[in-house]
């Protein structure tokens, strides 16, 4: 232990602490902008200089570690000024059109100018002096320099986080950006759309691409019928953006909500999670058969899941020769989006072409998702629009609704059922978990062998998992799987994915089935949750998914009645022509930068 | 104040037996090397004056079996080219300070960082290094030189961004602590030293501390290389003992017409005429790597200063918020001044920014911007504003 004081108080923290953390536990506050609890430290905005007694310059408190009988000033009158000077310095570089910017209100470098800078502003205004660009290349976030502190912390998350280096730092001095290979546009380069930068952004810099008033258009034409879907990882985090602490469900006020706004009708993606269970099941137990027993070639192993189109993009440009071992299925945001204007438009009698669908994702990449080109096996745009949970919060605080007082109510069906197998999906393992709970099921006839279904091993917050289920006691068909180890693994966060990734690529590596999620956490901690995020609102959000599974009455997705009739009725049956049609997709190789 | 006046020396550049000093140094032991460069009293020659034989200790004290000796020969101060002299002329005396601190720190692998401009030197620097690594092999040294180039930039003189740049990546100042010799090259226990610093180590085992003393005074012991530009009728390098006044070193450099004299480039000290007579070049007074700039009446002083700072806001690395911003104002400040846009009382303003980017830079050089900017305002106010 290192005994230290911060004005006049004396504190015992664990060696190699931070003097930032330090003052955090005597309650001492002091501002940061680049500092993440999610990233290395960078020390480079200065704005959490504080006075060391003794020392020439001021220290960057986020970035010195402290030391024995070290004294430390946190508000003394040389901090202040520099504390201010800084904090005008970055506003003078800064394009502060406020009540225009996306960010207004939830933007750190405002909280700190409220703070530090009122009246007239000390310094010459920049933004004039520089040429920013303003790059709308991607259909999932846009990218203002003008609006950039060079703060770095998207350029740490897309290397340190994602294993992506999409954006990086180019030039120096007055002209130092954060800037794409050659200063591609972002739609261009090996950008995943993962809006992971977008999530720790402390300012206007880097926001989704917003499609609020097109919904909204589509909402008021009373020619369209527009359909919503919720996906998993929403209801356990919208609330964070209406007053609630972190890890609050929030589901039935959600689905309220979502009709008070004049959707439609509010349907579930829990429910295509389901049937991408059976989809994605069937295919994994076809591969494993057509590999192992009949020798296959043509097929790969290990299989990765397919419903992060983060990862996808990632694989598309890092490892395209290893595209066969993606599942083909399409992530549940396409399948409903395919099914919502085909199964969906029969069954209410729609015109397809009067359709608008609508998803609520947390995530900014399933924005791209719906726009490439393979996803319009509806024969239209399966997905119009996509918001992000962030987006959705808007919608509800424009139409001047009372989150907190909202009845609670279900979702609306067909498309609207669904198992805590579905909702699991929002956690990292989820998808894992509940295609063990099926896989299992049909081939042994029994349930997974774990208390209440709780598959543990393939849970948590560990980048890289693996699990080894034994299969006993198999059904006559699959009577070639007795007594084989299954072996599973789980990888979130894009660093973690390309460990694994690059371990199978170089043979090391043996699995049958690989569940990716591009996000930290998996879906629960997407680029288009609530803002902040760390590894406890992730794990307060992860606690309430679980809770939402152990809620539900059914729990297996093979139980999803609904499911068990669109196959009935539509489907003929799991991995059939039709299904492949609508519900299976390709891929396509891309270029390495 | 007491001072030595001006004397020419010839160390730096003096002919030695580079393989009697290499076999007297294989004989002597760690802490004997280190002893001795402590009682000579070096202070580093890049500019920034830190004891080099702490800096060896330091590093030696680190139980690593890895480390590294790093040879800073980036040279981008404004107005300083006397270790692309040293080089060129001295090159094996650069290669022995570097053998001498391997062997007192236990490191066996040496780095050359070359400023980029300097790369006509090469093909006469590797059949000098060849030669020198067959002369220690042969004495019995384990150690080893490479060459690394940098690319232009400023900042990569500064020891943690030369560390990135070697690595591989872009030159960034590092946070500090953990310092280099702890943590430097590849996270590695490492010693950087500038050429010239090296060269006089080198010097001091030759001839031992004793003499070393001799020379200097209390606080800057010893002799300098000075890179001499500007109005002067014999520009050029010139090795002179330390501890002159700046009056004394313009009496025989200077044009008579010298009203101000630049000590230590771009991020050192404006001496103006007034001030010549009672401040002394070295650690005691303004310390400078080497550059010493003079200029007669005919130079505007804003011109002079306005070229500083257009350098540092181009050559700031931009990831610290009071250098990148800090620069830009500093710049856009003195043209609306000069233009009559701005009033003259913003000048107090701007000195305060430079105090501020003093205290608050990550690194030593939005650190050092403010010496020029204050020296020059507060000493040519005048001129900057009309």
């Amino acid at each position: 232990m290192v005994t230290l004081k911060i004005n006049e108080h004396e504190a015992k923290v664990a060696e190699g602490t931070t003097v930032l953390a330090a003052a955090k536990t005597l309650g001492i506050n002091i501002p940061t902008l680049c500092n993440h609890p999610d990233l290395c430290v960078a020390g480079n905005c200065r704005v959490c200089v504080v006075e060391q007694k003794g020392a020439r310059t001021l220290v960057a408190s986020c970035a010195t570690p402290v030391s024995e009988g070290m004294e430390i000033q946190t508000n003394s009158l040389k901090v202040r000024n520099a504390r201010k000077h800084i904090v005008e310095l970055l506003l003078s570089e800064h394009r502060a059109d406020c009540t225009k910017c996306y960010k207004n209100q939830n933007c750190e470098l405002q909280t700190l100018a409220n703070e530090y800078s009122f009246g007239e502003h000390i310094f010459l205004d920049l933004t004039e002096d520089h040429n920013y660009a303003i790059d709308r290349s991607s259909p999932a976030f846009i990218k203002d320099d003008s609006k950039c502190i060079r703060c770095q912390r998207c350029v740490r998350t897309c290397a340190q986080l994602q294993h992506v280096s999409a954006i990086a730092v180019s030039h120096k001095g007055s002209e130092m950006k954060i800037s794409s290979f050659h200063d591609r546009p972002m739609s261009h380069v090996v950008c995943t759309n993962c809006g992971q930068c977008v999530n720790r952004c402390p300012t206007g810099a880097l926001t989704e691409k917003t499609y609020i008033d097109q919904v909204w258009d589509a909402i008021y034409d009373t020619d369209k019928h527009v359909v919503v879907q919720t996906a998993p990882a929403v209801r356990v985090a919208l609330g964070e953006d209406l007053g609630y602490d972190p890890g609050e469900r929030v589901t039935g006020k959600l689905v309220t909500a979502l009709r008070q706004l004049g959707f439609n009708s509010v349907l579930d993606t829990d429910f295509t999670a389901d049937l991408t269970i059976i989809e994605e099941g069937t295919e994994l137990l076809t591969r494993l058969k057509k590999v192992l027993v009949e020798g296959d070639k043509t097929l790969a192993l290990p299989m990765f899941t397919s419903c992060s189109p983060g990862w996808i993009k990632f694989i598309e440009h890092k490892y395209p020769h290893m595209l066969p071992n993606l599942s083909t299925c399409k992530s549940p945001q396409q399948m409903f989006g395919a099914l919502a204007k085909t199964y969906y438009a029969d069954k209410r009698k729609l015109d397809p072409a009067n359709v608008v669908s609508v998803s609520i994702m947390p995530c900014t990449a399933k924005k791209y998702e719906a726009d490439r080109p393979e996803m319009r096996s509806s024969g239209y745009k399966d997905i119009d629009y996509v918001l992000t949970t962030r987006e959705l919060a808007v919608m509800i605080k424009q139409a001047g609704i009372d989150f907190r007082t909202l009845e609670e109510s279900h979702y609306d069906s067909v498309m609207g059922v669904s198992t805590g197998a579905g909702v699991i999906f929002g956690a990292t393992g989820g998808v894992m978990e509940a295609a063990l709970r099926t896989a299992y099921e049909i081939v042994t006839g029994r349930p997974v062998p774990f208390k209440n279904l709780n598959i543990m091993p393939v849970r948590g917050m560990e980048g890289v998992r693996e699990a080894t289920i034994k299969i006993e006691g198999t059904r006559e068909e699959w009577n070639f799987l007795e007594g084989a180890e299954l072996k599973v693994a789980i990888a979130h966060g894009l660093v973690n994915a390309n460990k694994i990734a690059k371990a199978v690529s170089q043979g090391k590596a043996q699995y049958h089935f690989i569940e990716i999620m591009a996000c930290p956490g998996g879906c629960l901690g997407g680029g288009g949750q609530p803002i902040p995020t760390s590894a406890e609102i992730r794990q307060k959000r992860m606690e309430a998914i679980y809770a939402e599974d152990m809620h539900m009455d059914l729990r297996k997705s093979h139980d999803n009645p609904e499911v068990t009739a669109i196959y009935q009725e539509f489907l003929e049956e799991p991995n059939s022509h039709k299904a492949h049609e609508l519900l299976h997709t390709h891929y396509t190789e891309r270029e390495s930068y | 104040m007491k001072n030595k006046g001006l004397t020419k020396v010839d160390l730096i550049f003096e002919t030695v037996d580079v393989r009697k000093v290499m076999k007297k140094a294989f004989e002597m032991t760690s802490d004997e090397i280190i002893q001795q460069v402590l009682e000579s009293g070096l202070k580093g020659r890049g500019g920034a004056g830190f004891p080099t034989g702490l800096k060896w200790k330091y590093t030696a004290a680190e139980k690593d079996p890895d480390k590294y000796i790093v040879c800073n020969a980036d040279e981008g101060e404004p107005g300083t080219f006397k270790d692309r002299e040293i080089l060129d002329k001295v090159a094996p005396k650069v290669y022995a300070g570097m053998a001498i601190a391997g062997k007192a720190m236990g490191a066996r692998k040496g780095f050359i960082y070359l400023r980029g401009e300097y790369r006509f030197l090469l093909p006469q620097l590797f059949v000098e290094l060849h030669k020198f690594h067959k002369m220690i092999a042969e004495i019995g040294y384990d150690f080893n030189i490479e060459y690394r180039m940098g690319s232009g930039a400023y900042i990569c003189g500064e020891e943690s961004a030369l560390f990135e740049s070697i690595e591989g990546r872009r030159g960034e100042p590092r946070n500090k602590p953990p310092y280099p010799t702890t943590s430097g090259l590849f996270s590695k226990p490492t010693s950087i030293n500038n050429v010239e610093t090296l060269v006089t180590a080198m010097m001091i085992i030759e001839k031992g501390p004793l003499e070393y003393v001799k020379l200097g005074t209390k606080d800057s012991r010893g002799s300098k290389v000075f890179s001499i530009s500007g109005d002067t009728p014999v520009p050029g390098i010139f090795e002179l003992e330390l501890g002159m006044t700046v009056q004394q070193f313009v009496n025989e450099f200077g044009d008579g017409d010298t009203k101000a004299v630049q000590v230590g480039g771009a991020s050192g000290f404006c001496v103006p005429r007034k001030k010549f007579a009672d401040t002394i070049i070295g650690f005691e007074g303004v310390p400078t790597g080497g550059s010493m700039k003079l200029f007669n009446s005919s130079r505007s002083m804003y011109n002079v200063l306005h070229n500083y700072i257009d350098f540092f806001a181009e050559e700031s690395c931009g990831q610290c918020t009071p250098c990148r911003v800090g620069c830009q104002q500093l710049l856009k400040g003195i043209e609306k001044v000069k233009k009559g846009e701005a009033k003259s009382t913003y000048l107090n303003e701007l000195v305060k920014l430079a105090d501020t980017m003093k205290v608050a830079s990550k690194c030593g050089l939005g650190q050092s911007v403010g010496n020029a900017f204050k020296s020059i305002v507060e000493n040519f106010r005048e001129e900057v504003i009309y």
